[in-house]
């Protein structure tokens, strides 16, 4: 007996719920490669951060004119080289020899924090031919004037702007730190998203305590962040209608499961895979089509979000008593006796 | 407009043909030549094919001389060679080229004529370098502008491989080599058409093959030798006619018609210049106007000058020709005239003895000198020529374009006689180095040169500083071919793009009556007239000039192009001339945008088009008011007291040298020294402020400040008695000074705003991290506070060395720098080493220079940072080349030594007359430390307070060498070219001498000098002109190999990383009684880096290995004593970490990531291996037998 594993994500038809999250591992053909004979549904490529290519590219033209044309001895400092290989151009080449190299969907994703250069990548990938797009919209608001509602309205703006230039459809990936989220999500997909990625794992800021500086620190993710996104599937699931994608803490087959139980499409991972490598899929594929078929499933679709907030038998619990009568459960067994 | 109009420079255009025509290239940077190899290696990078179909070798060697043997050697292997140089270069090639020569050999070598270096060097143009290579048996054809360059190129190649006699084809440095103008390119079928295949397969069948064997290059005695030299007669005989003939060929095919000589002028002048090189175009406008005039003028230009063809130079001068001026760009001391005017008259008397008598064979023949140097040569010096052959006795020997007040041998020159050219363009743009002025003007010459019917010329004049530096742009734009080989004289459009050269700059002098006047100023139409200075004010009112203001620093600001103005004035020059419409001119410019930087991607497009777009709307017209209403004047830059520099060195630093009489200058080269400090060039935006609070007195801000323009002082508290109110200080931790108070102390007006100190900075607030005891602060806001500072810290005393400890960082500090206010680059990484050596010993030192970055920021006029202390005691300093500096240094310390045994054998022969203790003392003194140095000094003076009043003429002598006996060091100082490349023959060879010099590298991994291009110092993986694949090689261990020596004392530091270790082997090299060499980390900004963080590269470059720290010190080496000690840690952060910040190496990532990553690899490999040897020799024993001191002995 088998059970049918397929899902859809993003109108897109994925052979399973296994997709992998954009990391360094989709960013090597030969892992992808790998990833997909592992049984992986859809591939997430790494990002193109919007802010960085422009950074890079002004980097270059600043070392070129830094002291050019000063000294009658030396109009520059440096040879011209053919090439440099800064802008999107590299990201593109390696997105059309993926899609030509593996048979499974291959998602695009564009990272970066200001309106304006986004709908020109969104198309760039879309001519480049990914099947889909991931929105990984990161914004820090510093500025007390910005308020909640500007800060939303920037990332709709960015949506809106991309939905009306491209026909693929695109997921945004989002972070948890939203006053409204429900409300927020629905704007989101109102504005033209096909679906959303829930969560956005940030680099955040490390002191050094020797430098006195600051410094990026990037973590890998550990089960106990699921539950964070098990909770927002849950209110979301059954409110909007469209894609939702679980990422953050996706380790194993039991963690898909309860992501799918909870409303998501499809499940991204990418720690897991970094910690125990691309055949990792094969485990967590295996685990999932067991659970299935130990607890009577017929296909995955029948799992998704059976337990989301409006079908669990207690609705209240993915609200904040959940988290109170969890902390009452745990005082009773005395751990701080 | 013709299909192949293109616009550049000759080095380029000349590059073009020589690159297609050759299968190996050897090449060698020099000034002004090194483009040419620069675009020879770029195309061979992007792996371009020759007319053979293949991608031809190009070869870095170690100096020109290398170069000439690589071409030879390539040449008798029967491929097709050739090479680029100029000056030195070119002098270190003759062995080869006789050889070259005498072996009938195919070749061209292309020269950027320049000046040979003499009573100084010069980067500039003039005759001198091919001229001495008049009697190697080559070919010389000179081409006279940017279009003949290419020309001639060919045309060389072509008759080269005809006749088999090698060409040097030359133009003259920058006047012709630098200058952009519009061309008609040769097409690749032309140079095909022209390089027939058949002289091609005689060449190659003449190549050497064991196939084939013959001998060639043999040794010849007295019965053969002169014959054979004479064999050869017939090749040079034949040589004109197969010249003129590729002549003709080119001129067929392009419809440019070239003669061995042409003449050009009236035919029936009675007055000829005869004249070669880019002179030649003033000249043609001074004939035009004086024929038009009525005048009888003429000039012939010389192609072909080696072999001289003495009939067709006769019959290209008229038949009325009564008087000649030959004008030779060169001066020979001590000859009867220049070289050309010797042929000339030579020429014109063989050809009266060898046939029927014409008139104009006995013209009147004079010989001038002009353009020395790329002096100017203005029509209106051409003017006074033919003026001169006017006159019933014209001087026979002159020169003109200077004052001669001492022999009197000048022309005199009306300068207000000019050329008027009714529908020209005349521009001329004042800028920055940084704000893009220059290359806005290549564009503009580009733009115009090949969209409109105009044709455009663009030439650039540079200061010679590396920060701050000023450059001025003069385009010209007609509707004729541009010839006008000489600074636009009167401006029809100028433009100010920085507001701060009003104070100081004569922006205006040049200025046509109507005149354009844009300027970049932070002020509006209406605040603007009150901040001009007077001078300003009183040429607008006076030339009628029309002034138009415009913000463009905000304009960039705001596209997000902050500091890079030249687009916003570009755009506003084009709007204001009215070349093209408009929109058409926006249009063109958006173009020229996306070809220039079409490759650093589209943000960058996209900021530079805003910055188009937003620039009009800045442009303002401003009424200019009748009369003047300034209260300020500009100000002198220079104010002295020293009559020399007052006369002088003003007079340079003002931009008005030329106008300098030859009784001014010092006959010998010599010049004082302390003039940095005059200038006060104030170019920071942001200077260090000190907060006294924060400040843990660690020194480091002062020591690895590039400019010395932050100072320590400590002091005893009655020196604040007239100190100003605001002036800071804290206690001075000192156990030996208890009470004494210090401060530190910014230059302002001297400091660069590099940040170098800010980042050195270890103390931080405890509050806000972010503040440090030194902080980058707006310039403005404390200039006057920190001038008057500044002024009451030079009055406080200078520490007594006698009391110091010059071994660590803090007691160092307190020296007085005797390198002070370099124009190096911001935030340099050579120069903090010299300034703290300085420091140690520069009231003793010698310094032999090598050419390079720090002979120019050391000793290119019109001031040198090389300073005197109190006593007036300072290093003397001294540049003989690029290639003999260890060895002119050796001869320095030869020579001291001559006069130190001199002195004692006096002291010994008058030791009756003077107190035997003196003598003792003075004889064995031992001159190690501060004090017993001072004691020596004392000594020496008693000495000759004794000596004065002695009638023995014994005491005579000794008194004037009495100085002698205090010791004095020779420092050897240049960078990794020399050391590494060019110079190491001799430097292996001074340090196996065993004799007490030492030896400074500063070792930026590149001949930074000249632009950045590789030496043998470049590390694996990075890239570098010459180097544009990335280096494949690992760097030479140059400190290994002077080791094996095992005398010589060897040190590898790295001042940002360990600068105690730095100290400590500065001062063992120093005390070393034999040859030292120390190898000195120096971040460039050939290295692609923030050189603000200049030091945290260098602790990374040490923390991954790269740059290892260490001492030999053969003291050591005795009774089981490891001489070899590292000073650094075993690699705790990988080479890629250390290389990922640095554009050298990371570019290639960019470029080629497959060939960088191997190329990463290896070199992390290079870096393991290194330091894993350098382990194994820290642990070797070492038992060498000492050197003697043959001074002493």
């Amino acid at each position: 007996m088998s059970v049918n594993l397929t899902t859809h994500y993003l109108r897109l038809e994925l052979r399973n719920p296994l997709v992998v999250a954009a990391c360094p591992l989709t960013g090597s053909m030969e892992s992808l490669k790998k990833l997909e004979s592992a049984g992986a549904a859809a591939c997430v490529l790494q990002s193109l951060f919007a802010e960085q290519i422009e950074h890079e590219e002004h980097e270059v033209f600043r070392l070129y004119e830094y002291a050019g044309d000063s000294s009658a001895e030396s109009a520059s400092y440096f040879p011209e080289l053919e090439k440099y290989n800064i802008g999107p151009k590299p990201h593109l080449e390696f997105l059309e020899d993926v899609k030509r190299a593996v048979a499974i969907p291959v998602i695009a994703s564009l990272n970066g924090t200001s309106p304006g250069k986004w709908v020109r990548f969104a198309k760039m990938f879309e001519m480049a031919g990914a099947d889909a797009l991931e929105l990984n919209i990161y914004f820090v608001p510093t500025d007390p004037q910005w308020s909640a509602i500007d800060v939303e309205n920037r990332y709709i703006e960015i949506v809106a702007e991309v939905a009306n230039q491209i026909a693929i459809p695109f997921a945004v990936k989002l972070g948890p730190y939203f006053s409204a989220l429900p409300h927020f999500a629905k704007r989101l997909i109102d504005a033209g998203a096909s679906g959303l990625v829930l969560f956005n794992r940030y680099l955040d800021p490390e002191l050094d305590l020797e430098t006195l500086r600051i410094k990026p620190h990037l973590k890998l993710s550990t089960p106990d962040e699921l539950r964070l996104v098990l909770r927002w599937l849950g209110i979301l699931r059954d409110q909007l209608p469209c894609s939702l994608a679980a990422t953050s803490g996706i380790h194993s087959s039991e963690d898909v499961v309860k992501a799918l139980l909870a409303g998501a499409n499809v499940t991204m991972m990418s720690s897991a895979l970094l910690r125990y490598g691309p055949d990792h899929l094969v485990k967590v594929l295996a685990g999932l089509e067991q659970w299935l078929l130990d607890h009577q499933y017929d296909s995955v679709e029948q799992l998704i979000g059976s337990i989301s907030r409006n079908r669990s038998a207690d609705a209240s619990a993915f609200e904040r008593a959940n988290y109170m009568k969890a902390l009452v459960e745990f005082t009773r067994k005395g751990q701080w006796a | 407009m013709r299909p192949n109009r293109q616009t550049m420079d000759a080095n380029e255009a000349v590059a073009r043909i020589a690159y297609v025509a050759s299968e190996v290239i050897a090449i060698y940077p020099i000034t002004p030549a090194s483009p040419m190899g620069e675009h020879a290696d770029t195309w061979h990078a992007q792996k371009r094919c020759n007319i053979l179909g293949t991608v031809p070798e190009i070869i870095e060697m170690q100096s020109e001389a290398g170069a000439a043997g690589t071409v030879h050697g390539a040449l008798q292997s029967g491929a097709l060679s050739t090479t680029f140089t100029a000056s030195q270069g070119l002098l270190l090639m003759i062995p080869n080229m006789y050889k070259i020569a005498g072996e009938l050999t195919p070749t061209v070598f292309h020269v950027a004529a320049r000046t040979v270096a003499t009573h100084a060097l010069s980067i500039f143009g003039d005759h001198s370098d091919v001229m001495a290579c008049r009697s190697t048996g080559w070919a010389m054809l000179c081409s006279s502008s940017v279009q003949e360059a290419p020309d001639f190129a060919l045309i060389s190649h072509a008759a080269t491989l005809k006749s088999r006699i090698p060409f040097l084809h030359f133009f003259d440095g920058f006047r012709t080599s630098h200058e952009v103008n519009c061309i008609d390119e040769l097409s690749l079928e032309d140079i095909r058409s022209l390089l027939e295949d058949r002289f091609i397969e005689e060449h190659r069948r003449r190549g050497l093959s064991p196939d084939h064997p013959q001998l060639r290059g043999s040794a010849q005695n007295p019965d053969v030798f002169f014959q054979a030299r004479e064999a050869v007669n017939s090749y040079y005989d034949r040589l004109p006619q197969i010249v003129q003939e590729t002549m003709d060929q080119l001129g067929s095919l392009t419809g440019r018609h070239y003669h061995l000589f042409d003449y050009y002028g009236d035919p029936q002048a009675e007055r000829v210049i005869v004249m070669m090189g880019s002179g030649s175009g003033a000249v043609m406008e001074t004939i035009d106007q004086l024929v038009a005039s009525g005048y009888r003028v003429g000039l012939v230009q010389v192609r072909l000058y080696r072999p001289f063809d003495v009939a067709a130079f006769c019959a290209v001068l008229p038949a009325t020709t009564r008087r000649i001026a030959v004008l030779d760009r060169i001066k020979e001391p001590g000859a009867i005239g220049e070289p050309l005017y010797q042929d000339v008259v030579t020429a014109l008397y063989r050809q009266r003895a060898s046939g029927p008598m014409d008139p104009k064979l006995n013209a009147a023949v004079i010989g001038g000198r002009y353009g020395l140097a790329s002096k100017e040569f203005t029509p209106a010096m051409v003017r006074a020529v033919f003026q001169e052959l006017e006159r019933e006795s014209p001087k026979s020997e002159f020169t003109v374009g200077i004052t001669d007040d001492v022999t009197h041998r000048s022309l005199t020159v009306d300068t207000h006689w000019i050329v008027e050219h009714a529908d020209s363009t005349e521009a001329i743009f004042w800028g920055l180095g940084s704000d893009g002025t220059v290359g806005a003007t290549k564009n503009s010459v580009v733009i115009i040169g090949e969209n409109t019917p105009l044709y455009a010329q663009g030439y650039f004049v540079y200061d010679s500083k590396k920060s701050g530096a000023m450059t001025v742009s003069h385009l010209r734009i007609r509707s004729k071919p541009i010839r006008s080989t000489y600074l636009i004289q009167r401006a029809n459009f100028i433009a100010c793009h920085q507001f701060s050269f009003l104070s100081h700059v004569e922006i205006l002098s040049r200025a046509a009556e109507g005149a354009t006047f844009l300027l970049n100023a932070p002020y509006g139409p209406e605040d603007i007239w009150n901040r001009l200075p007077i001078e300003i004010q009183r040429t607008c009112i006076d030339q009628k000039l029309k002034l138009f203001v415009v913000d463009a620093e905000s304009i960039a600001r705001q596209a997000g192009m902050a500091g890079r103005i030249n687009v916003v004035m570009q755009v506003c020059f084009f709007a204001l001339s009215g070349i093209l419409p408009r929109d058409e001119a926006i249009r063109q410019i958006k173009l020229s945008i996306e070809k220039t930087y079409c490759k650093r991607g589209s943000s960058v497009l996209e900021k530079n088009y805003e910055a188009v777009d937003l620039s009009l709307k800045g442009l303002h017209p401003v009424t200019i008011p009748n009369q003047i209403t300034s209260c300020f004047s500009q100000k002198p830059l220079i104010v002295s007291s020293d009559d020399f520099v007052q006369r002088v060195t003003a007079m340079i630093l003002s931009g008005h040298g030329d106008r300098l009489p030859v009784s001014a200058m010092p006959i010998d080269g010599t010049f004082p020294t302390s003039t940095a400090k005059l200038e006060k060039r104030s170019i920071a935006a942001e200077i260090p402020e000190w907060n006294p609070d924060l400040c843990i007195q660690c020194g480091l801000c002062s020591l690895v400040c590039p400019h010395a323009a932050i100072r320590v002082k400590a002091f005893s508290p009655d020196q604040l008695v007239n100190a100003p109110n605001t002036f800071q200080t804290r206690l001075w931790s000192s156990k030996d000074r208890p009470g004494d108070r210090m401060t530190i102390q910014v230059a302002p007006d001297d400091c660069t705003g590099c940040g170098v100190c800010v980042d050195v900075c270890p103390a931080r607030s405890k509050e806000a991290v972010k503040w440090k005891a030194i902080n980058m602060v707006p310039k403005l806001g404390i200039l006057e506070r920190e001038r008057n500072h500044f002024d009451f810290f030079l009055g406080i005393p200078d520490a007594d060395r006698k009391g110091l400890d010059p071994g660590t960082v803090k007691g160092s500090q307190l020296l007085l720098p005797l390198f002070e206010f370099s124009g190096a680059c911001a935030g340099c990484g050579e120069t903090p080493y010299l300034k703290v050596l300085s420091q140690m010993f520069g009231d003793r030192m010698l310094v032999a220079n090598a050419t390079g970055c720090s002979s120019i920021y050391g000793g290119n006029l019109p001031t040198t940072p090389w300073s005197k202390d109190s006593a007036g005691r300072g290093p003397a300093w001294a540049n003989s080349l690029f290639e003999d500096n260890a060895e002119f240094g050796l001869g320095l310390r030869l020579g001291l030594d001559q006069r130190e045994q001199n002195v004692r054998r006096l002291l010994r022969e008058l030791s009756n007359d003077l107190p035997q203790d003196l003598v003792r003392d003075l004889q064995m003194a031992e001159q190690q430390t501060e004090s017993e140095i001072a004691l020596q000094r004392d000594r020496v003076s008693h000495l000759k307070k004794l000596l004065s009043s002695n009638s023995n003429p014994i005491a005579e002598k000794l008194l004037s060498l009495a100085d002698s006996l205090v010791k004095k060091d020779v420092w050897i100082i240049g960078g990794d070219g020399w050391a590494y490349d060019i110079g190491f023959g001799g430097l292996d060879h001074v340090l196996a001498s065993g004799k007490n010099v030492n030896v400074l590298v500063l070792d930026t991994e590149v001949y930074s000098n000249t632009g950045g291009q590789a030496s043998k110092s470049t590390p694996r993986a990075a890239v570098a002109k010459f180097a544009a694949a990335g280096k494949s090689i690992n760097k030479k261990d140059i400190g290994m190999i002077a080791m094996a020596y095992g005398h010589v004392y060897v040190a590898q530091i790295a001042i940002g990383a360990h600068p105690l270790q730095t100290i400590k082997a500065l001062q063992e090299a120093e005390s070393y009684p034999g040859p030292s060499l120390i190898l000195a980390y120096s971040q460039c900004i050939a290295h692609g880096i923030d050189m603000s963080t200049g030091m945290s590269h260098q602790k990374e470059a040490v923390q991954s290995g790269y740059w290892p720290l260490y001492r030999y010190d053969p003291r050591i080496a005795h009774d089981g004593g490891k001489p070899f000690h590292l000073d650094s840690r075993k690699p705790t952060i990988p080479f890629r970490q250390f290389a990922a910040r640095e554009a050298r190496f990371s570019m290639l990532s960019r470029s080629d990531p497959a060939r960088a990553e191997q190329l990463l690899q290896l070199a992390q490999g290079d870096i393991d291996d290194r330091w894993h040897y350098y382990e194994q020799i820290a642990n070797v024993e070492r038992s060498l037998a000492g050197l003697i001191d043959e001074v002493h002995a």
